[in-house]
C-alpha cells in the first residue's frame, strides 16, 4: 500500500458564507486505498458537502483535502460521481449516456463504444441499450449512471445516496451489485447514505456525522470478510453493528 | 386511428352544416352578395381567381417564412448571449418584453418607411413580431440545466464549448420549439399586417394583406373571403410545420412531444 492516502481531510471547515455558520467543521479523516468509506448522518450534517469538496466542486474553507496527494481540482480524472438522481441526458440512449464522460474526456467514438458495451453487459442493460431513459425503471437508470461513472475507470468512486430513491429490495440488490463490480474494479469508495443497513452492509468502515455543524462523531471498522453476500444480512454479527451503528447515530444526533 | 377518423368525420358535418345554413341565410334574408356573398359564390371566386390567389398566396408565405426562420436564428443567437452573460440578460430583458407588447399596426407604417416597401420590410415586420417568444423561451431553456448534469460535465472537464453542445443546447429544443409554434401562429399575422401598409411587393400583384386591401375597395366581397380563407389556411400549414418539426426532434426522448404526437 502507498504511502500516500487516497483521500485526505485535514483540520476541514466548510461554510458557505463568510459570516454563516459551518456547514462543516475540523473535519480530519484519512482513507487508504481500497477501503469503503461510507459517511452516515441525518439530513443536513454536510455528508453530501464532503463529497463535493472531495470533488473539487466546492472551495474549501479553511484546512486541506487531497486527492491521492494532488489538489482536489486536478484528481478529477481519476474520480468519478455518483449522484442521488440518476442524472441521465434524457435525449441520449442508454449506450449514449455511458460514453459520455468517455466523449467529454476526447476518446474516439469506437473506443467509446467498445468499453460502453462491456459496461452494459457488466451491469447487465445490454437488452436496453439502445432506449431512452425515459423507458427505463428507476433501477435501470442508477445502473446507467453507475456504468457511465465506471467508464473513464476511476480508482476513487463518489456515491451521494446513489440508491435513496428506490425501494428496499432494489436497494438491497444494487448493494450485492455495487460490491461484485468493485471486486473486479478495486476502487476505493466514499459513499454518502441515512440507510444503516446499507452503510454497515457496503462498507470497511463507518464514519458516523453528527450534525450543526458537521462533525466526525464515531468511526466504526466492519470487520466482516468481503465478498459479501445477500445472506450477510441474516447473521448475528451483522445486527450487532447495525445496532451498534444506530446506537452511535442517535447519540451523534442528540449530541 | 379510429378515434381519429370519428374526428374528421365530426367536423366534415360541422363544416357542411355551417355552409348550408349560410347559403340558406343569404337566400331567405335577401342578403346583397357585396355585403355577405353566399359560399356558391366565394367557390367560384377561388375557382376561377386562382392564379391571382395563388400568387398572393406564396407572397405572403415568402415573406412570414423568412420572418419567422429569421426570428428563429436570430432570437436563439440573442438567447446565447443572454445565457451567456447574466447582466447583460437582466439589462435587456425587460426590453424583449416590450418588442411583445409595442402593438405592431402601430409600428408597421414606421418599419415600411424605414425599410422600403419591398418583401424585405414585410419580413422584418414578421420578424419584429416573432423575435420575443423565441428569445424568451430559449433563453429559459439554456439557463434551465439541473446543476447536477453540470456538476457532471465539469467532473470530465468538460469545456465550455462541450457543456454548450451536449447540455445547454439539446436540454434547450423543448423551449425553443414552444418559442416556435407560438411565433409561426403569428408569423403571418405579421406577414399580412406588414402588407396592408406595404402595398405591392411585386409589380402588378402583393401578397395577401394587400389584395384584402384591394378586393374591399373594390367590394370584390366574394374574393376577399377567398383571400380570407387562404390566410387561414396559410397561418394552418405554419403551425402544423412547427407542430412536425417539433415532433421530429422531440418525439423519442421528450414526454411532452411524444403525447401531442399521438394527437395527429
Amino acid at each position: 500500500m502507498s504511502a500516500v492516502p487516497e483521500i485526505l481531510f485535514r483540520d476541514v471547515t466548510k461554510r458557505f458564507s463568510a459570516a454563516g455558520s459551518p456547514v462543516l467543521q475540523d473535519i480530519d479523516l484519512v482513507i487508504d486505498r481500497g477501503e469503503f468509506v461510507t459517511l452516515l448522518g441525518p439530513s443536513g450534517c454536510g455528508k453530501s458537502t464532503m463529497l463535493k469538496l472531495v470533488a473539487g466542486l466546492e472551495p474549501i474553507t479553511s484546512g486541506q483535502i487531497q486527492v491521492n496527494g494532488l489538489e482536489p481540482r486536478n484528481a478529477r480524472q481519476m474520480v468519478s460521481f455518483v449522484f442521488q438522481e440518476a442524472t441521465l441526458l434524457p435525449w441520449r440512449t442508454v449506450e449514449r449516456n455511458v460514453a459520455l464522460a468517455l466523449e467529454l474526456e476526447g476518446r474516439s467514438h469506437e473506443d467509446a463504444l467498445r468499453t460502453t458495451s462491456r459496461l452494459l453487459q457488466l451491469v447487465g442493460l445490454t437488452d436496453v441499450s439502445q432506449s431512452y431513459p425515459r423507458a427505463l425503471s428507476g433501477g435501470q437508470k442508477m445502473r446507467v449512471s453507475i456504468a457511465r461513472a465506471l467508464a473513464t475507470k476511476p480508482r476513487l468512486l463518489l456515491m451521494d445516496e446513489p440508491f435513496a430513491a428506490l425501494d428496499e429490495m432494489n436497494r438491497d440488490r444494487m448493494n450485492e451489485e455495487i460490491l461484485r463490480l468493485r471486486e473486479a474494479g478495486n476502487w476505493t469508495v466514499l459513499f454518502v447514505t441515512h440507510s444503516v443497513a446499507e452503510a454497515v452492509f457496503l462498507s470497511s468502515r463507518v464514519v458516523v456525522l453528527s450534525p450543526h455543524p458537521g462533525r466526525i462523531a464515531h468511526t466504526i471498522s466492519i470487520d466482516l470478510p468481503y465478498p459479501r453476500t445477500a445472506e450477510l444480512r441474516e447473521t448475528r454479527e451483522f445486527d450487532a453493528l447495525v445496532n451498534q451503528a444506530s446506537r452511535l447515530l442517535r447519540e451523534a444526533h442528540r449530541a | 386511428m379510429k378515434k381519429w377518423l370519428l374526428l374528421a368525420a365530426n367536423a366534415a358535418v360541422v363544416f357542411v352544416a355551417l355552409l348550408c345554413v349560410w347559403q340558406a341565410a343569404v337566400w331567405v334574408l335577401r342578403i346583397p352578395p357585396y355585403m355577405l356573398p353566399p359560399p356558391v359564390n366565394v367557390a367560384r371566386a377561388i375557382v376561377m381567381r386562382f392564379p391571382d390567389l395563388w400568387a398572393s398566396f406564396c407572397i405572403s408565405a415568402e415573406a412570414a417564412a423568412s420572418g419567422l426562420l429569421g426570428s428563429i436564428v436570430g432570437g436563439l443567437l440573442v438567447a446565447l448571449v443572454f445565457a451567456r452573460l447574466p447582466w447583460l440578460r437582466r439589462m435587456l430583458f425587460p426590453y424583449t418584453i416590450l418588442l411583445q407588447t409595442v402593438p405592431i399596426v402601430a409600428i408597421a407604417p414606421l418599419i415600411l418607411m424605414w425599410a422600403g416597401q419591398g418583401l424585405f420590410a414585410v419580413a422584418l415586420v414578421t420578424f419584429i413580431i416573432c423575435l420575443a417568444p423565441i428569445i424568451a423561451n430559449a433563453t429559459q431553456g439554456l439557463i434551465s440545466v439541473d446543476p447536477n448534469l453540470l456538476q457532471l460535465f465539469l467532473m470530465h472537464n468538460a469545456s465550455q464549448g462541450q457543456i454548450l453542445r451536449k447540455l445547454r443546447l439539446p436540454h434547450s429544443l423543448p423551449y425553443l420549439f414552444v418559442g416556435i409554434r407560438i411565433s409561426s401562429g403569428i408569423a403571418v399575422i405579421g406577414a399580412i399586417t406588414g402588407e396592408l401598409f406595404a402595398g405591392s411587393t411585386r409589380v402588378g400583384q402583393g401578397g395577401l394583406g394587400y389584395s384584402i386591401l384591394y378586393a374591399m375597395s373594390q367590394l370584390q366581397t366574394d374574393y376577399l373571403f377567398a383571400l380570407v380563407i387562404a390566410a387561414t389556411i396559410l397561418g394552418f400549414i405554419f403551425f402544423f410545420t412547427a407542430m412536425f418539426f417539433e415532433w421530429l426532434f422531440l418525439h423519442k426522448w421528450h414526454e411532452s412531444a411524444r403525447s401531442e404526437g399521438n394527437e395527429y
